[in-house]
C-alpha cells in the first residue's frame, strides 16, 4: 500500500509541477499578481508530494519491503539502519528521487525566504524550476519507476555494494546533489532575468548566496567522494580523473567562476551577460554530469551498465535545456547593458581573469572527458584519456590563476595599482622563495623536483598573500594592537569568508603538490615478523587473523609502526573483507596520520608459496595528503561564513546605513584596497 | 578606457585563453590517449612493444597464478588470447570468467606487462569496451551482465 501511495504522490507531484511552470508565467507575462502568487502554495504542494514519495520509497527500505523491486535489487535485512536507509540513494530510482526533492526543497526556499523579491522574477523562476521538475519527474515515471513491484516477493534482497556501505558514501551523493541542484537556483533566476531582460544589483545579491550554498555542497561532496575513495578502494591515490569525478568537478569549476563573476555583477553592475551565461552553463554541466553517470556512456570505475532509453531521455532533456537556454540567451542577452567600465589591472581585470581561466579549465576537461565518446562515434578507434592528459592541461591553466589570486584582493575595484599590491606581498614573494628553495634542497636537489617545488612555492605564495592582504585590512602593525583588533572584528564575514577559502585552496595545492610528488609505494610478500623501512619508518608485520563481521567474513593484518628509532608508533590493522551479499570482496586500508603524513597499510591475499602466514602486503607512504581534507573544509568553512554575511547584503536600507559608518570610520589611503567599506566590501571570493 | 577596448581586452583575454587551451590539448592529447585492444585486434592489428595500451578482454578459467606479489593470467576474448602479468594487490572484484581491463606495455614474447588493473565498482559491470569486443567476436550473450546493480 504505501509503495502505491508514493508512487500516487509522484504522479500528483507532476501535475502541480505542471500547473506551477505555466501559470505563474502566463502571470508573469500578463502582470496578474494573483497567478504569479499561485507560485507560492504549489511550490509547496509540489515539495509536499514529493517528500511524501520519497518518504514512501524510504519506508519500504527501512522495513525491507523486498516485494519492490527496487529494494529487492539494493537491499538486504542483514544490513545495518544507516545503509538501509543510504541504499534509498545508493541506486539509480532513488537518486532521481532525491534529485527531484532537493529540487523541490531549494524551490519552498524561494517561496519562503523570497518574501522581498519582485513578484514576477519569482514566478519566472519558479516556473522555469518547475520545468526541470516535470522533466525529471516525466523520466523517473516513464524510465525508472523506483516503486515497481515484483510478484512473487522474494524471500531477501541482493544487497547493496558493500563499497558503498560506508559512512563516507552514504552522504556523498547528497552532498553532490545538493551542489548540482543548488545550481538550478543560478539557472532558474538566469532565465527569468532573461524573460525580464533585466539583470540589476538586486538579482546578483539574490543569486549569491545560492550560488555560495551550492558551491559549499558541491565542494564538501567531492571531497567526500574523493575522501572515501582515497581509504576505502586501497589504491592510496584520492582523484583519478574518472571521467565520473570530472562529472562532478566541472560544474564545481564553471560554478567557482560563477560565484566569482556574481560579485563583479552585484559590486559593480557589469559583466552582467557573461554571469547569465555562466549561471546556465554551470547547471547545463551539472545535468550533462547526472547524464554521464546515470547513463553508462562512459567507461567509468563508477558507472554501471543500463538501459539505453534512459540515456537517450536524459539526453533529449539535456538537449531541450541546452538548446532552450542558449536560444533564450542569444535572443535576449545582447539587450543587457553592462555598467562600470574597468582598466584590465583591476579587481575586476583579475576576477576576469579568474573567470577565464576556471572556464578554460572545465572546458578541457570537458573535453577530455568526452573525447573517448566522440572517437568510438566517428570510429576513430576506442581510446580512454588518462591523468597524464588531464595534468599536462589543466595545471598550466592554474598556475597563473593561484599567482593572480593573491594579488586579485589587494587591487582596488575600477582601476588597480599593480606595482602598490606588489609591493606589498613582497612577504609572500619571500615566503614562496624560501618555500621554493628549502623544498627543493630538502627534495636532494634534481632537476625532476624543479616543478614540485615551484608548485609548493605557489601554494606558499597565495597562502601568505591571503595573510598579508587580511593584515592589510586590519592595519596590522600599522596601527596599535586595539585599532587592529578593532579593524579585525568589525571586518564583514564575507571577508573573513574569502580569507579561509583562499588559504584552504592554498592548503590544497600544497596537498596536491606534495603528495603527488612525494609518495612512496612499495608492493612485497611478508612472513610474520618480517619488517620493511620505507619513508623513515619501520612497518613490522605481526601476523594475521579471520575476524567475523555483521555481514562480511575478513582477513585482518596486524602490523606495528615503528618511528626510525625503533619505537612503536602505532599498530595498523588492514582487512580484506568478503561480504555475503552480494558476495564481493573489498579492502579496508588502515591508516596513521601525523597530521601531514599519512602511513597507509593494505593487505592482499595470502601467499602461500612463501609459506604459512605469508601474505602480499602494500604500503604507502602519503605525504600531505592532511592538506586536502584540510583544505576542502576550511573553503567550505569560508562558503559558510560567508554566507552568514548574507543578511547584511539583502535589503538596501541597512546597506546604506553600514556604508555610511565604514565610510566615517575609514582612514584608508585611496590607494588602499577600496571598497573597503563594511558593506561593499568584497566578498569576493565567498 | 571605453567600453569599445574594454570589450578589446575581453575578446584578446579569450583568444588568449582558448589558444593556450588549444595548444595544450595537443601537445597533451597525442601522448595520452590509450587505445583499446581486444586480444582478436591485437592479432589483427600488431601494437610495438614499449606503447602502452589497454588490453581488455574475460579472465580465462583457470589461468591465474601468483608467484608471491606477481599474477599471471591470460586475458581472452574466446577467439585470442594474450599471457598478462601483473605485479600488485589485484582489484577487489578480479575474478576468473569476469571482464577486466588492463593497461600496459608488450614486452618480448607477446607477453603483456600490465601496470594497472582497472577495478570496477560493481560485480555485475562488464567494461563497456569488454562487452563490445564480445559482441564483436560473437560470444556476447544477451543477459550475460545483468541489469543495473547497485552503483553509485
Amino acid at each position: 500500500m504505501i509503495p502505491e501511495i508514493g508512487h500516487y504522490a509522484l504522479t500528483l507531484a507532476l501535475c502541480v509541477a505542471v500547473v506551477q511552470a505555466i501559470v505563474p508565467m502566463v502571470g508573469a507575462q500578463r502582470g496578474d499578481l494573483a497567478l504569479m502568487n499561485l507560485c507560492r502554495p504549489a511550490s509547496v504542494a509540489l515539495f509536499l508530494t514529493i517528500a511524501v514519495a520519497f518518504a514512501a520509497l524510504t519506508h519500504s527500505y527501512i522495513v525491507s519491503d523486498f516485494s519492490v523491486a527496487n529494494v529487492y535489487l539494493n537491499s538486504h535485512t542483514d544490513k545495518p539502519l544507516l545503509y538501509k536507509i543510504s541504499g534509498v540513494w545508493g541506486n539509480h530510482e532513488g537518486s532521481l528521487l532525491l534529485w527531484i526533492l532537493i529540487l523541490a526543497v531549494f524551490s519552498v526556499a524561494v517561496s519562503v525566504f523570497g518574501r522581498n523579491l519582485p513578484p514576477a522574477l519569482r514566478a519566472r523562476a519558479l516556473a522555469v524550476q518547475a520545468m526541470i521538475v516535470v522533466g525529471f519527474l516525466l523520466f523517473i515515471l516513464f524510465t525508472s519507476n523506483p516503486f515497481e513491484r515484483i510478484d512473487p516477493a522474494p524471500l531477501n534482497g541482493r544487497g547493496l555494494n558493500p563499497l558503498l556501505q560506508d559512512p563516507g558514501l552514504a552522504f556523498h551523493p547528497p552532498m553532490l546533489y545538493l551542489g548540482y541542484v543548488g545550481f538550478s537556483m543560478a539557472f532558474s533566476f538566469a532565465i527569468a532575468a532573461l524573460i525580464e531582460g533585466r539583470v540589476d544589483a538586486a538579482w546578483a545579491r539574490w543569486v549569491r548566496p545560492w550560488t555560495l550554498l551550492a558551491w559549499i555542497f558541491l565542494t564538501l561532496g567531492i571531497a567526500l567522494g574523493s575522501w572515501w575513495a582515497y581509504y576505502e578502494l586501497g589504491w592510496g591515490g584520492w582523484w583519478y580523473w574518472d571521467p565520473v569525478e570530472n562529472a562532478s568537478f566541472i560544474p564545481w569549476l564553471a560554478g567557482t567562476a560563477l560565484l566569482h563573476s556574481a560579485i563583479v555583477v552585484e559590486k559593480r553592475d557589469t559583466l552582467k551577460s557573461w554571469t547569465i551565461l555562466l549561471a546556465i552553463v554551470t547547471f547545463s554541466l551539472s545535468l550533462l554530469g547526472t547524464f554521464l553517470v546515470r547513463s553508462g556512456v562512459i567507461t567509468s570505475v563508477h558507472a554501471f551498465a543500463t538501459d539505453p532509453t534512459r540515456g537517450v531521455f536524459i539526453l533529449v532533456l539535456l538537449a531541450v535545456t541546452v538548446v532552450g537556454s542558449f536560444s533564450l540567451y542569444a535572443w535576449r542577452a545582447p539587450q543587457m547593458k553592462g555598467g562600470g567600465v574597468f582598466a584590465p589591472i583591476s579587481r575586476e581585470g583579475t576576477l576576469l581573469l579568474n573567470n577565464v581561466l576556471l572556464s578554460t579549465a572545465a572546458a578541457t576537461v570537458l573535453l577530455g572527458t568526452l573525447y573517448p565518446l566522440f572517437a568510438d562515434a566517428l570510429h576513430l578507434g576506442k581510446v580512454s584519456v588518462g591523468p597524464p592528459f588531464f595534468n599536462a592541461v589543466f595545471v598550466p591553466l592554474m598556475v597563473p590563476m593561484l599567482i593572480v589570486m593573491a594579488l586579485g584582493p589587494l587591487l582596488a575595484w575600477k582601476r588597480g595599482d599593480a606595482l602598490g599590491a606588489a609591493k606589498r606581498l613582497w612577504l609572500a614573494l619571500v615566503a614562496a622563495a624560501g618555500v621554493f628553495a628549502a623544498t627543493y634542497v630538502a627534495a636532494g636537489g634534481q632537476a625532476t623536483h624543479v616543478g614540485a617545488a615551484f608548485g609548493m612555492g605557489v601554494g606558499a605564495w597565495l597562502l601568505i598573500g591571503t595573510l598579508v592582504e587580511w593584515a592589510e585590512r586590519v592595519h596590522l602593525f600599522r596601527a596599535s594592537p586595539g585599532v587592529s583588533l578593532r579593524r579585525a572584528v568589525g571586518l564583514p564575514r564575507a571577508a573573513y569568508g574569502m580569507t579561509l577559502a583562499h588559504i584552504g585552496t592554498a592548503l590544497l595545492v600544497m596537498g596536491v603538490v606534495g603528495n603527488t610528488a612525494w609518495k612512496t609505494e612499495s608492493i612485497q610478500v611478508m612472513s610474520p615478523g618480517e619488517t620493511l623501512a620505507m619513508a623513515g619508518h619501520i612497518y613490522r608485520f605481526e601476523g594475521a587473523d579471520r575476524v567475523d563481521g555483521p555481514n562480511y567474513d575478513a582477513i585482518r593484518g596486524h602490523f606495528t609502526l615503528l618511528d626510525g628509532d625503533g619505537d612503536r608508533i602505532t599498530e595498523l590493522a588492514p582487512e580484506k573483507r568478503r561480504y555475503t551479499q552480494p558476495p564481493q570482496a573489498t579492502t579496508e586500508a588502515a591508516i596513521h596520520t601525523s597530521g601531514l603524513h599519512d602511513y597507509y597499510a593494505v593487505i592482499g591475499d595470502a601467499a602461500t608459496d612463501h609459506g604459512a602466514g605469508a601474505y602480499v602486503t602494500r604500503f604507502y607512504y602519503e605525504p600531505f595528503v592532511p592538506l586536502l581534507w584540510y583544505g576542502a573544509l576550511l573553503m567550505g568553512v569560508g562558503g559558510v561564513v560567508s554566507l552568514t554575511d548574507r543578511r547584511h547584503r539583502i535589503g538596501a536600507p541597512a546597506r546604506r546605513r553600514a556604508e555610511a559608518a565604514a565610510r566615517a570610520a575609514s582612514t584608508r589611503a585611496s590607494s588602499g584596497p577600496s571598497g573597503g567599506s563594511g558593506v561593499t566590501a568584497p566578498g569576493r571570493a565567498s | 578606457m571605453t567600453r569599445k577596448k574594454r570589450r578589446l581586452y575581453f575578446i584578446a583575454l579569450g583568444m588568449l585563453a582558448l589558444g593556450a587551451a588549444t595548444a595544450l590539448v595537443l601537445s597533451a592529447i597525442g601522448d595520452s590517449l590509450l587505445y583499446f585492444y581486444s586480444p582478436t585486434d591485437l592479432e589483427e592489428r600488431p601494437v610495438a612493444e614499449g606503447q602502452r595500451f589497454r588490453l581488455g578482454g574475460l579472465v580465462e578459467e583457470g589461468s591465474v597464478e601468483k608467484d608471491g606479489e606477481t599474477v599471471r593470467f591470460v586475458v581472452t576474448d574466446l577467439i585470442h588470447t594474450v599471457p598478462v602479468a601483473f605485479t600488485g594487490i589485484l582489484p577487489d572484484l578480479f575474478r576468473e570468467g569476469q571482464g577486466v581491463v588492463t593497461e600496459g606495455r608488450l614486452s618480448g614474447a607477446g607477453l603483456f606487462v600490465a601496470d594497472s588493473v582497472l577495478a570496477k565498482h560493481d560485480e555485475t559491470y562488464m567494461p563497456k569496451e569488454v562487452a563490445d569486443s564480445l559482441k564483436d567476436s560473437g560470444y556476447w550473450k544477451e543477459g550475460a551482465a545483468p541489469d543495473a546493480g547497485p552503483a553509485q
